[in-house]
Protein backbone atom coordinates (compact mmCIF):
# COMPACT_ATOMS: atom_id res chain seq x y z
CA UNK A 1 0.00 0.00 0.00
CA UNK A 2 1.24 3.57 -1.01
CA UNK A 3 1.71 6.02 1.98
CA UNK A 4 1.27 9.70 1.89
CA UNK A 5 3.85 12.31 2.89
CA UNK A 6 2.78 12.55 6.41
CA UNK A 7 2.51 8.63 6.76
CA UNK A 8 6.13 8.23 5.30
CA UNK A 9 7.82 11.13 7.78
CA UNK A 10 5.37 9.70 10.93
CA UNK A 11 7.27 5.71 10.46
CA UNK A 12 10.50 7.16 9.87
CA UNK A 13 10.20 8.19 13.46
CA UNK A 14 8.81 5.41 14.96
CA UNK A 15 11.75 4.38 17.84
CA UNK A 16 13.96 1.61 17.20
CA UNK A 17 12.80 -0.90 19.89
CA UNK A 18 9.25 -0.62 17.21
CA UNK A 19 10.98 -1.03 14.13
CA UNK A 20 13.39 -3.73 15.47
CA UNK A 21 11.37 -5.90 13.18
CA UNK A 22 11.88 -4.26 10.08
CA UNK A 23 8.86 -2.05 10.55
CA UNK A 24 8.77 1.21 8.12
CA UNK A 25 5.31 1.86 7.48
CA UNK A 26 1.78 3.28 9.79
CA UNK A 27 -1.32 3.39 8.83
CA UNK A 28 -4.07 5.97 8.94
CA UNK A 29 -6.14 5.52 12.63
CA UNK A 30 -2.91 4.03 14.14
CA UNK A 31 -2.13 5.05 17.37
CA UNK A 32 1.63 5.23 18.01
CA UNK A 33 4.62 6.99 19.95
CA UNK A 34 7.44 8.72 17.65
CA UNK A 35 10.13 10.46 18.14
CA UNK A 36 10.49 14.24 17.89
CA UNK A 37 13.24 16.38 16.02
CA UNK A 38 12.07 19.39 17.88
CA UNK A 39 9.98 20.44 20.86
CA UNK A 40 8.99 24.24 21.32
CA UNK A 41 6.59 26.31 23.74
CA UNK A 42 6.12 29.57 24.37
CA UNK A 43 5.52 31.78 27.35
CA UNK A 44 1.92 31.04 27.43
CA UNK A 45 2.16 27.32 27.08
CA UNK A 46 5.99 26.42 28.59
CA UNK A 47 5.22 27.45 32.59
CA UNK A 48 2.43 24.72 32.45
CA UNK A 49 5.07 22.36 30.35
CA UNK A 50 7.93 23.42 33.08
CA UNK A 51 6.26 21.98 36.06
CA UNK A 52 4.51 19.38 34.64
CA UNK A 53 8.00 18.05 33.39
CA UNK A 54 9.41 18.29 37.07
CA UNK A 55 6.66 15.69 38.72
CA UNK A 56 7.96 13.27 35.95
CA UNK A 57 10.97 13.53 37.87
CA UNK A 58 13.16 12.81 35.06
CA UNK A 59 16.79 13.08 35.45
CA UNK A 60 17.58 15.43 32.48
CA UNK A 61 15.61 16.78 28.98
CA UNK A 62 16.22 14.10 26.32
CA UNK A 63 18.53 16.23 24.46
CA UNK A 64 19.53 20.13 24.96
CA UNK A 65 19.26 21.29 21.57
CA UNK A 66 15.92 20.23 20.60
CA UNK A 67 13.78 22.11 22.72
CA UNK A 68 13.12 25.61 21.70
CA UNK A 69 11.68 27.96 24.58
CA UNK A 70 10.35 31.25 22.47
CA UNK A 71 8.76 33.98 24.56
CA UNK A 72 6.57 35.56 22.01
CA UNK A 73 3.21 35.78 23.16
CA UNK A 74 3.31 37.91 25.87
CA UNK A 75 6.59 39.40 25.20
CA UNK A 76 8.24 41.69 25.88
CA UNK A 77 6.53 41.56 29.05
CA UNK A 78 2.71 43.36 29.23
CA UNK A 79 2.31 42.90 32.46
CA UNK A 80 4.28 41.70 36.54
CA UNK A 81 2.59 38.18 35.69
CA UNK A 82 3.32 37.64 32.24
CA UNK A 83 7.27 38.39 33.24
CA UNK A 84 6.85 36.17 35.64
CA UNK A 85 5.97 33.90 32.83
CA UNK A 86 8.49 34.69 30.67
CA UNK A 87 11.19 34.54 33.96
CA UNK A 88 10.09 30.84 34.28
CA UNK A 89 11.44 29.79 30.90
CA UNK A 90 14.55 31.72 30.94
CA UNK A 91 15.80 30.16 34.71
CA UNK A 92 14.55 26.58 33.01
CA UNK A 93 16.70 27.33 29.90
CA UNK A 94 19.63 28.03 32.19
CA UNK A 95 18.69 25.44 34.48
CA UNK A 96 19.15 22.77 32.01
CA UNK A 97 21.74 24.75 29.66
CA UNK A 98 19.01 24.44 26.63
CA UNK A 99 20.60 25.98 23.43
CA UNK A 100 17.36 27.30 22.05
CA UNK A 101 15.97 29.81 24.11
CA UNK A 102 15.38 33.34 22.80
CA UNK A 103 15.82 36.40 24.65
CA UNK A 104 13.91 39.85 23.26
CA UNK A 105 16.03 41.15 21.44
CA UNK A 106 16.91 37.56 19.88
CA UNK A 107 13.01 36.54 19.73
CA UNK A 108 10.91 36.56 16.62
CA UNK A 109 6.92 34.80 16.70
CA UNK A 110 8.19 31.36 17.07
CA UNK A 111 6.24 29.92 13.52
CA UNK A 112 8.29 32.48 11.77
CA UNK A 113 11.62 32.58 13.58
CA UNK A 114 12.47 28.77 13.62
CA UNK A 115 11.96 27.71 9.56
CA UNK A 116 14.02 31.37 9.41
CA UNK A 117 16.82 30.44 11.19
CA UNK A 118 16.86 26.64 9.60
CA UNK A 119 15.87 24.98 13.01
CA UNK A 120 13.07 23.45 11.64
CA UNK A 121 13.85 21.25 8.36
CA UNK A 122 11.90 18.85 6.08
CA UNK A 123 11.37 15.90 7.09
CA UNK A 124 11.37 16.66 10.69
CA UNK A 125 9.08 15.67 12.74
CA UNK A 126 7.42 18.53 15.13
CA UNK A 127 5.65 19.34 18.02
CA UNK A 128 4.75 22.55 19.20
CA UNK A 129 2.48 23.53 22.60
CA UNK A 130 0.63 26.01 19.89
CA UNK A 131 -1.55 25.35 17.40
CA UNK A 132 -0.22 27.13 14.81
CA UNK A 133 3.06 24.95 14.77
CA UNK A 134 1.46 23.38 11.57
CA UNK A 135 3.46 26.24 9.76
CA UNK A 136 6.60 23.89 9.23
CA UNK A 137 4.66 21.73 7.05
CA UNK A 138 5.05 24.51 3.97
CA UNK A 139 8.89 23.09 4.53
CA UNK A 140 7.42 19.31 4.42
CA UNK A 141 7.68 18.35 7.65
CA UNK A 142 5.01 16.73 9.57
CA UNK A 143 4.62 19.50 12.51
CA UNK A 144 1.36 19.48 14.96
CA UNK A 145 0.30 21.69 18.03
CA UNK A 146 -0.16 19.63 21.25
CA UNK A 147 -0.76 20.52 24.75
CA UNK A 148 1.46 21.78 27.63
CA UNK A 149 1.64 17.86 29.03
CA UNK A 150 2.75 16.92 25.47
CA UNK A 151 5.30 18.96 25.80
CA UNK A 152 6.37 18.08 28.91
CA UNK A 153 6.56 14.55 28.29
CA UNK A 154 8.33 15.15 24.98
CA UNK A 155 11.26 16.89 26.81
CA UNK A 156 11.99 13.86 28.92
CA UNK A 157 11.71 11.15 26.88
CA UNK A 158 11.93 12.67 23.43
CA UNK A 159 8.53 11.37 21.95
CA UNK A 160 5.13 11.83 21.62
CA UNK A 161 1.39 10.10 20.93
CA UNK A 162 0.26 10.42 17.87
CA UNK A 163 -2.71 8.95 16.04
CA UNK A 164 -1.72 8.37 12.68
CA UNK A 165 -4.09 11.24 10.60
CA UNK A 166 -6.08 10.12 7.27
CA UNK A 167 -4.74 12.66 4.81
CA UNK A 168 -7.00 14.88 2.63
CA UNK A 169 -6.05 16.42 -0.67
CA UNK A 170 -6.20 19.98 -1.59
CA UNK A 171 -5.54 20.73 -5.83
CA UNK A 172 -4.87 24.31 -6.78
CA UNK A 173 -5.00 25.17 -10.60
CA UNK A 174 -4.79 28.31 -12.74
CA UNK A 175 -3.23 31.49 -12.30
CA UNK A 176 -3.82 33.57 -9.18
CA UNK A 177 -5.64 36.87 -9.24
CA UNK A 178 -3.40 39.73 -9.21
CA UNK A 179 -4.12 40.63 -5.23
CA UNK A 180 -4.96 36.80 -4.31
CA UNK A 181 -2.39 34.92 -2.58
CA UNK A 182 -1.44 32.02 -0.01
CA UNK A 183 -3.77 33.72 2.68
CA UNK A 184 -6.82 33.73 -0.23
CA UNK A 185 -6.50 30.20 -1.13
CA UNK A 186 -6.42 28.97 2.91
CA UNK A 187 -9.41 31.56 3.44
CA UNK A 188 -11.05 30.31 0.46
CA UNK A 189 -10.24 26.51 1.30
CA UNK A 190 -11.77 27.11 5.57
CA UNK A 191 -14.58 28.79 3.52
CA UNK A 192 -15.28 25.93 1.57
CA UNK A 193 -14.61 23.14 3.93
CA UNK A 194 -15.66 24.44 7.44
CA UNK A 195 -13.91 25.35 10.88
CA UNK A 196 -14.31 21.34 11.11
CA UNK A 197 -13.56 20.37 7.26
CA UNK A 198 -10.60 18.61 7.99
CA UNK A 199 -10.87 17.69 11.89
CA UNK A 200 -8.38 15.28 12.79
CA UNK A 201 -7.04 14.96 9.19
CA UNK A 202 -3.39 15.83 7.53
CA UNK A 203 -4.04 19.22 4.99
CA UNK A 204 -1.93 18.46 2.14
CA UNK A 205 -1.65 21.09 -0.16
CA UNK A 206 -0.18 20.53 -4.24
CA UNK A 207 -1.10 21.16 -7.82
CA UNK A 208 0.05 23.72 -10.27
CA UNK A 209 -0.50 26.52 -8.74
CA UNK A 210 1.09 25.46 -5.12
CA UNK A 211 4.20 24.57 -7.17
CA UNK A 212 4.53 28.05 -8.18
CA UNK A 213 3.91 29.56 -4.43
CA UNK A 214 6.60 30.91 -2.71
CA UNK A 215 7.88 30.04 0.60
CA UNK A 216 6.56 32.81 2.42
CA UNK A 217 2.83 31.90 0.73
CA UNK A 218 3.09 27.73 1.44
CA UNK A 219 4.37 28.55 5.29
CA UNK A 220 0.69 30.66 5.28
CA UNK A 221 -1.50 28.66 4.18
CA UNK A 222 -0.02 25.48 6.25
CA UNK A 223 -0.14 28.60 9.17
CA UNK A 224 -4.37 27.89 8.96
CA UNK A 225 -4.54 24.55 8.22
CA UNK A 226 -5.58 24.07 12.27
CA UNK A 227 -8.63 26.58 11.47
CA UNK A 228 -10.10 24.17 9.27
CA UNK A 229 -9.66 21.47 12.48
CA UNK A 230 -6.06 20.01 10.31
CA UNK A 231 -3.98 18.04 12.50
CA UNK A 232 -1.46 19.41 10.06
CA UNK A 233 -0.82 21.01 6.58
CA UNK A 234 2.13 19.41 4.26
CA UNK A 235 3.47 20.23 1.03
CA UNK A 236 5.86 17.41 -0.77
CA UNK A 237 8.93 19.49 -0.85
CA UNK A 238 10.36 20.83 -4.16
CA UNK A 239 13.41 23.37 -5.57
CA UNK A 240 11.66 26.21 -3.85
CA UNK A 241 11.91 24.22 -0.66
CA UNK A 242 15.25 23.36 -1.55
CA UNK A 243 16.14 27.03 -2.27
CA UNK A 244 14.46 27.57 1.04
CA UNK A 245 16.28 25.39 3.27
CA UNK A 246 20.00 24.71 1.79
CA UNK A 247 22.18 27.02 3.05
CA UNK A 248 20.02 27.97 6.62
CA UNK A 249 19.27 24.45 7.53
CA UNK A 250 20.90 23.57 11.04
CA UNK A 251 20.57 20.14 10.57
CA UNK A 252 20.44 17.80 7.95
CA UNK A 253 16.83 17.72 5.80
CA UNK A 254 15.30 15.00 3.83
CA UNK A 255 12.49 14.80 0.91
CA UNK A 256 10.02 13.34 1.63
CA UNK A 257 7.15 12.66 -1.30
CA UNK A 258 3.44 10.75 -1.23
CA UNK A 259 3.36 7.77 -3.31
CA UNK A 260 1.06 7.50 -6.32
CA UNK A 261 -1.07 4.90 -5.24
CA UNK A 262 -1.28 6.39 -1.42
CA UNK A 263 -4.75 6.79 0.18
CA UNK A 264 -6.79 10.06 0.64
CA UNK A 265 -10.10 10.33 2.70
CA UNK A 266 -11.62 12.98 0.26
CA UNK A 267 -9.95 15.11 -2.67
CA UNK A 268 -11.05 18.96 -2.98
CA UNK A 269 -9.88 20.79 -6.43
CA UNK A 270 -9.66 24.72 -6.65
CA UNK A 271 -9.53 26.96 -9.27
CA UNK A 272 -7.18 29.49 -8.72
CA UNK A 273 -7.96 31.89 -11.21
CA UNK A 274 -11.88 32.10 -9.78
CA UNK A 275 -10.67 32.85 -5.95
CA UNK A 276 -10.25 36.83 -5.59
CA UNK A 277 -8.75 38.72 -2.40
CA UNK A 278 -10.70 36.99 0.40
CA UNK A 279 -12.16 37.98 4.16
CA UNK A 280 -13.03 36.19 6.79
CA UNK A 281 -15.57 37.79 8.23
CA UNK A 282 -16.67 37.41 12.23
CA UNK A 283 -16.65 34.90 14.46
CA UNK A 284 -15.30 32.29 12.35
CA UNK A 285 -12.78 31.94 9.94
CA UNK A 286 -14.86 29.85 7.54
CA UNK A 287 -16.98 33.04 7.31
CA UNK A 288 -15.40 33.82 4.23
CA UNK A 289 -16.85 36.68 1.59
CA UNK A 290 -15.27 38.63 -1.26
CA UNK A 291 -13.21 41.57 0.04
CA UNK A 292 -15.30 43.60 -2.91
CA UNK A 293 -18.76 42.72 -1.38
CA UNK A 294 -17.93 44.33 2.26
CA UNK A 295 -16.97 47.65 0.96
CA UNK A 296 -19.95 48.95 3.96
CA UNK A 297 -18.06 47.76 6.60
CA UNK A 298 -16.21 50.68 8.51
CA UNK A 299 -12.86 49.82 10.62
CA UNK A 300 -11.37 51.18 13.65
CA UNK A 301 -8.11 49.49 13.58
CA UNK A 302 -5.81 47.38 11.18
CA UNK A 303 -2.90 44.61 12.38
CA UNK A 304 -0.50 43.63 10.01
CA UNK A 305 1.92 41.37 11.14
CA UNK A 306 1.50 37.40 12.60
CA UNK A 307 2.99 33.75 12.09
CA UNK A 308 0.60 33.80 9.60
CA UNK A 309 1.59 37.36 7.52
CA UNK A 310 4.75 38.97 9.17
CA UNK A 311 7.29 38.15 6.85
CA UNK A 312 9.18 40.61 4.92
CA UNK A 313 7.22 39.61 1.89
CA UNK A 314 4.14 40.32 3.50
CA UNK A 315 5.21 43.84 4.71
CA UNK A 316 6.57 44.47 1.22
CA UNK A 317 2.84 43.96 0.05
CA UNK A 318 1.28 46.31 2.53
CA UNK A 319 3.87 49.06 2.03
CA UNK A 320 3.55 48.62 -1.86
CA UNK A 321 -0.19 49.43 -1.31
CA UNK A 322 0.17 52.62 1.30
CA UNK A 323 3.16 54.12 -0.09
CA UNK A 324 2.79 57.76 -0.13
CA UNK A 325 -0.40 57.48 1.29
CA UNK A 326 -2.57 58.03 4.44
CA UNK A 327 -3.64 55.98 7.22
CA UNK A 328 -7.68 56.89 7.32
CA UNK A 329 -8.14 59.62 10.16
CA UNK A 330 -10.68 57.55 11.84
CA UNK A 331 -7.81 54.15 11.70
CA UNK A 332 -4.87 53.08 13.88
CA UNK A 333 -2.73 51.23 12.12
CA UNK A 334 0.09 48.75 13.43
CA UNK A 335 2.13 46.83 11.68
CA UNK A 336 4.69 43.97 13.63
CA UNK A 337 7.54 42.27 11.70
CA UNK A 338 7.64 38.57 13.05
CA UNK A 339 11.45 38.76 14.01
CA UNK A 340 13.94 40.71 14.23
CA UNK A 341 15.84 39.94 11.13
CA UNK A 342 12.47 41.15 9.17
CA UNK A 343 12.43 44.07 11.19
CA UNK A 344 15.71 44.94 10.30
CA UNK A 345 15.44 43.87 6.73
CA UNK A 346 12.21 46.55 6.85
CA UNK A 347 13.76 49.13 7.84
CA UNK A 348 16.91 48.40 5.30
CA UNK A 349 14.43 48.42 2.36
CA UNK A 350 12.43 51.74 3.81
CA UNK A 351 9.42 49.97 4.30
CA UNK A 352 9.43 51.39 8.17
CA UNK A 353 9.47 54.89 6.72
CA UNK A 354 6.94 54.13 4.18
CA UNK A 355 4.80 52.96 7.38
CA UNK A 356 5.63 55.58 9.82
CA UNK A 357 4.84 58.61 6.84
CA UNK A 358 1.80 57.01 6.19
CA UNK A 359 0.58 57.42 9.99
CA UNK A 360 1.08 53.70 10.81
CA UNK A 361 3.30 52.11 14.00
CA UNK A 362 5.57 49.69 14.03
CA UNK A 363 6.34 47.36 16.72
CA UNK A 364 8.95 45.08 17.93
CA UNK A 365 8.18 41.10 17.24
CA UNK A 366 5.34 39.51 19.21
CA UNK A 367 1.56 37.67 18.97
CA UNK A 368 0.64 40.94 20.89
CA UNK A 369 -3.22 41.91 19.54
CA UNK A 370 -3.27 38.30 17.28
CA UNK A 371 -4.78 36.46 20.81
CA UNK A 372 -5.75 39.94 22.45
CA UNK A 373 -2.56 40.00 24.57
CA UNK A 374 -1.28 43.39 24.31
CA UNK A 375 -0.35 45.99 21.60
CA UNK A 376 -3.65 46.84 20.19
CA UNK A 377 -6.51 45.75 22.03
CA UNK A 378 -9.87 46.26 21.16
CA UNK A 379 -12.87 48.47 22.51
CA UNK A 380 -16.54 47.36 22.97
CA UNK A 381 -17.70 47.95 19.73
CA UNK A 382 -14.18 48.45 17.83
CA UNK A 383 -13.60 46.74 14.68
CA UNK A 384 -10.74 45.49 13.38
CA UNK A 385 -9.22 44.13 9.58
CA UNK A 386 -6.16 41.83 10.41
CA UNK A 387 -3.79 39.92 8.74
CA UNK A 388 -3.57 37.21 11.51
CA UNK A 389 -5.22 33.83 11.45
CA UNK A 390 -8.47 33.87 13.93
CA UNK A 391 -11.50 36.01 14.33
CA UNK A 392 -13.47 34.33 17.25
CA UNK A 393 -15.66 36.34 20.14
CA UNK A 394 -13.23 38.47 21.92
CA UNK A 395 -9.84 37.14 19.91
CA UNK A 396 -8.56 40.43 19.90
CA UNK A 397 -9.95 42.02 23.22
CA UNK A 398 -13.69 43.19 24.03
CA UNK A 399 -15.94 40.34 23.72
CA UNK A 400 -18.34 42.41 21.47
CA UNK A 401 -15.39 44.07 19.50
CA UNK A 402 -14.82 42.02 15.97
CA UNK A 403 -12.04 40.82 13.48
CA UNK A 404 -12.01 40.75 9.62
CA UNK A 405 -9.44 38.74 8.05
CA UNK A 406 -7.52 38.78 5.35
CA UNK A 407 -3.99 39.15 3.59
CA UNK A 408 -1.62 42.32 3.58
CA UNK A 409 -2.44 44.12 0.71
CA UNK A 410 -6.45 44.62 1.50
CA UNK A 411 -5.42 45.22 5.05
CA UNK A 412 -3.21 47.94 3.94
CA UNK A 413 -5.62 49.25 1.80
CA UNK A 414 -8.36 48.95 4.19
CA UNK A 415 -6.17 51.53 6.55
CA UNK A 416 -6.17 54.44 3.97
CA UNK A 417 -10.52 54.02 2.79
CA UNK A 418 -11.21 53.33 6.28
CA UNK A 419 -13.02 50.41 5.78
CA UNK A 420 -12.90 46.99 4.26
CA UNK A 421 -11.05 47.89 0.31
CA UNK A 422 -9.77 46.38 -2.07
CA UNK A 423 -5.71 47.54 -3.37
CA UNK A 424 -7.26 48.74 -6.63
CA UNK A 425 -9.00 51.42 -5.08
CA UNK A 426 -6.12 53.08 -3.57
CA UNK A 427 -3.26 52.17 -6.19
CA UNK B 1 -16.04 4.83 36.28
CA UNK B 2 -19.77 6.66 36.54
CA UNK B 3 -20.34 10.31 36.66
CA UNK B 4 -23.39 11.81 37.60
CA UNK B 5 -24.14 15.36 37.17
CA UNK B 6 -26.64 18.14 35.70
CA UNK B 7 -26.40 19.49 32.06
CA UNK B 8 -24.82 22.82 30.57
CA UNK B 9 -25.45 23.42 26.68
CA UNK B 10 -23.53 24.85 24.47
CA UNK B 11 -23.33 24.61 20.68
CA UNK B 12 -21.10 24.36 17.80
CA UNK B 13 -17.26 25.43 17.26
CA UNK B 14 -16.66 26.24 21.11
CA UNK B 15 -13.16 27.55 20.99
CA UNK B 16 -10.41 27.69 23.60
CA UNK B 17 -10.85 31.82 23.43
CA UNK B 18 -14.42 31.17 24.34
CA UNK B 19 -13.59 28.62 27.16
CA UNK B 20 -10.71 31.00 28.41
CA UNK B 21 -9.71 34.35 27.07
CA UNK B 22 -6.40 34.77 26.31
CA UNK B 23 -6.52 37.56 28.55
CA UNK B 24 -6.15 35.41 31.46
CA UNK B 25 -3.15 33.49 30.27
CA UNK B 26 -0.49 35.34 32.26
CA UNK B 27 -1.18 33.09 34.61
CA UNK B 28 -1.30 28.89 34.99
CA UNK B 29 -3.02 28.89 38.22
CA UNK B 30 -6.45 26.40 38.04
CA UNK B 31 -8.07 28.30 40.42
CA UNK B 32 -7.36 31.29 38.95
CA UNK B 33 -8.42 29.94 35.34
CA UNK B 34 -11.65 28.41 36.82
CA UNK B 35 -13.16 31.70 37.69
CA UNK B 36 -13.15 32.90 33.52
CA UNK B 37 -14.43 29.59 32.32
CA UNK B 38 -16.43 29.27 29.33
CA UNK B 39 -16.47 33.53 30.09
CA UNK B 40 -16.93 35.08 26.54
CA UNK B 41 -19.79 32.16 25.55
CA UNK B 42 -21.94 32.76 29.06
CA UNK B 43 -20.41 35.75 30.68
CA UNK B 44 -22.33 34.25 34.28
CA UNK B 45 -21.24 30.39 34.04
CA UNK B 46 -18.81 30.67 36.47
CA UNK B 47 -21.34 31.74 38.99
CA UNK B 48 -24.51 29.64 37.98
CA UNK B 49 -22.46 26.08 38.26
CA UNK B 50 -21.98 23.47 40.67
CA UNK B 51 -19.07 20.95 41.17
CA UNK B 52 -20.43 17.62 39.15
CA UNK B 53 -21.85 19.29 36.56
CA UNK B 54 -20.87 18.05 32.74
CA UNK B 55 -21.05 20.39 29.80
CA UNK B 56 -22.93 18.82 26.75
CA UNK B 57 -21.90 21.14 23.53
CA UNK B 58 -22.12 20.49 19.56
CA UNK B 59 -19.37 19.87 17.21
CA UNK B 60 -15.48 21.00 17.21
CA UNK B 61 -15.51 21.45 20.67
CA UNK B 62 -12.38 23.15 21.75
CA UNK B 63 -11.05 24.65 18.40
CA UNK B 64 -8.56 27.36 17.96
CA UNK B 65 -5.27 27.08 20.39
CA UNK B 66 -3.49 24.28 21.96
CA UNK B 67 -3.84 26.30 25.40
CA UNK B 68 -4.06 23.39 27.75
CA UNK B 69 -5.52 26.01 30.18
CA UNK B 70 -9.14 25.09 28.71
CA UNK B 71 -9.50 21.71 29.55
CA UNK B 72 -7.84 22.68 32.82
CA UNK B 73 -10.01 25.60 33.51
CA UNK B 74 -12.71 23.58 32.81
CA UNK B 75 -12.06 20.95 35.35
CA UNK B 76 -10.97 23.58 38.40
CA UNK B 77 -14.18 24.78 37.96
CA UNK B 78 -15.68 21.67 38.96
CA UNK B 79 -17.18 20.34 35.73
CA UNK B 80 -16.78 16.67 35.85
CA UNK B 81 -17.23 15.83 32.01
CA UNK B 82 -17.61 17.51 28.77
CA UNK B 83 -19.98 15.76 26.02
CA UNK B 84 -19.94 17.12 22.64
CA UNK B 85 -20.84 15.92 18.95
CA UNK B 86 -16.72 16.08 18.46
CA UNK B 87 -14.06 17.68 20.07
CA UNK B 88 -11.18 19.73 18.20
CA UNK B 89 -7.79 17.33 18.27
CA UNK B 90 -5.43 19.61 20.48
CA UNK B 91 -8.16 19.41 22.90
CA UNK B 92 -9.23 16.15 22.61
CA UNK B 93 -5.43 15.51 23.34
CA UNK B 94 -5.08 17.89 26.19
CA UNK B 95 -8.52 16.38 28.12
CA UNK B 96 -7.00 12.72 28.29
CA UNK B 97 -3.44 14.17 28.92
CA UNK B 98 -5.00 16.10 32.08
CA UNK B 99 -6.99 13.54 33.13
CA UNK B 100 -10.66 15.54 32.16
CA UNK B 101 -13.56 12.44 31.16
CA UNK B 102 -14.74 13.63 27.41
CA UNK B 103 -17.27 11.66 25.37
CA UNK B 104 -18.07 11.95 22.21
CA UNK B 105 -21.90 11.22 20.52
CA UNK B 106 -24.02 13.02 18.72
CA UNK B 107 -27.25 11.04 19.69
CA UNK B 108 -25.98 12.58 23.15
CA UNK B 109 -25.40 16.18 21.90
CA UNK B 110 -28.68 16.76 20.05
CA UNK B 111 -30.98 15.30 23.07
CA UNK B 112 -29.71 16.55 26.04
CA UNK B 113 -31.25 19.40 26.93
CA UNK B 114 -29.99 21.83 29.32
CA UNK B 115 -30.61 21.14 32.88
CA UNK B 116 -31.04 17.10 32.56
CA UNK B 117 -30.10 15.12 34.51
CA UNK B 118 -27.20 12.76 33.37
CA UNK B 119 -25.84 9.84 33.98
CA UNK B 120 -22.45 8.36 32.20
CA UNK B 121 -21.00 5.41 32.64
CA UNK B 122 -17.57 5.54 30.82
CA UNK B 123 -16.57 1.14 31.05
CA UNK B 124 -20.06 0.45 29.03
CA UNK B 125 -19.82 3.41 26.96
CA UNK B 126 -23.78 4.68 27.67
CA UNK B 127 -24.67 8.41 28.54
CA UNK B 128 -28.23 7.65 30.67
CA UNK B 129 -30.58 11.07 30.72
CA UNK B 130 -32.62 10.06 34.19
CA UNK B 131 -35.32 12.27 33.86
CA UNK B 132 -36.24 11.80 30.05
CA UNK B 133 -35.29 7.60 30.53
CA UNK B 134 -32.98 7.82 27.76
CA UNK B 135 -29.90 6.07 26.91
CA UNK B 136 -27.28 7.24 23.93
CA UNK B 137 -24.18 5.50 22.93
CA UNK B 138 -20.85 7.17 22.85
CA UNK B 139 -17.83 6.21 21.18
CA UNK B 140 -15.50 3.68 22.13
CA UNK B 141 -12.30 5.36 23.93
CA UNK B 142 -9.64 4.26 21.85
CA UNK B 143 -7.38 1.22 23.93
CA UNK B 144 -4.53 3.74 24.20
CA UNK B 145 -6.45 6.37 25.73
CA UNK B 146 -7.48 3.72 28.27
CA UNK B 147 -4.17 3.17 29.18
CA UNK B 148 -3.67 6.92 30.39
CA UNK B 149 -6.59 6.74 31.90
CA UNK B 150 -5.63 4.17 34.19
CA UNK B 151 -2.20 5.36 34.60
CA UNK B 152 -4.07 8.94 35.66
CA UNK B 153 -3.12 11.05 32.77
CA UNK B 154 -0.46 11.16 30.68
CA UNK B 155 2.56 12.98 33.40
CA UNK B 156 2.07 9.31 35.40
CA UNK B 157 2.27 7.42 32.44
CA UNK B 158 5.35 8.96 31.18
CA UNK B 159 7.00 8.68 34.63
CA UNK B 160 5.91 4.72 34.95
CA UNK B 161 7.56 4.33 31.14
CA UNK B 162 10.71 6.27 32.24
CA UNK B 163 11.00 3.66 35.77
CA UNK B 164 10.42 0.76 33.60
CA UNK B 165 11.62 0.26 29.85
CA UNK B 166 11.60 3.48 28.24
CA UNK B 167 15.34 4.28 27.19
CA UNK B 168 15.84 6.68 24.29
CA UNK B 169 16.97 5.35 21.39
Amino acid sequence: MGMTITEKILAAHLPVRQTGSGRKEVSAGELINAKVDLVLANDITAPIAITEFRKIGAKDVFDKDRIALIPDHFAPQKDIKAAEQCRMLRDFSKEYKLGLYFEVGRMGIEHALLPEEGLVVSGDLIIGADSHTCTYGALGAFATGVGSTDVASAMATGECWFKVPESMRFVYYGKLNKWAGGKDLILHTIGDIGVDGALYRAMEFEGETIKSLPMHARLTMCNMAIEAGGKNGIIVPDEITEKYVNGRAKRKYKFYTSDKNAKYAAIKEYDCSKIPPTVSCPHLPSNTKPAAELFEVAIDQVVIGSCTNGRIEHLREAAGVIKGKKVNPNVRMIVIPATQKIYLQAVREGLVEIFINADAVVSTPTCGPCLGGHMGILAKGDRAIATTNRNFVGRMGHPESEVYLSNPAVAAASAVKGRIATPEEVI
Amino acid sequence: MLLKGRAWKFGDNIDTDAIIPARYLNTSDPKELARHVMEDADKDFHSKINAGDIIVAGANFGCGSSREHAPIAIKAAGIQAVIARSFARIFYRNAFNIGLPIFESEEASEKIMEGDEIEIDAGRGVIKNVAKKEEYTTKPIPPFMQELISAGGLIEWTKKKIKTSYQPT
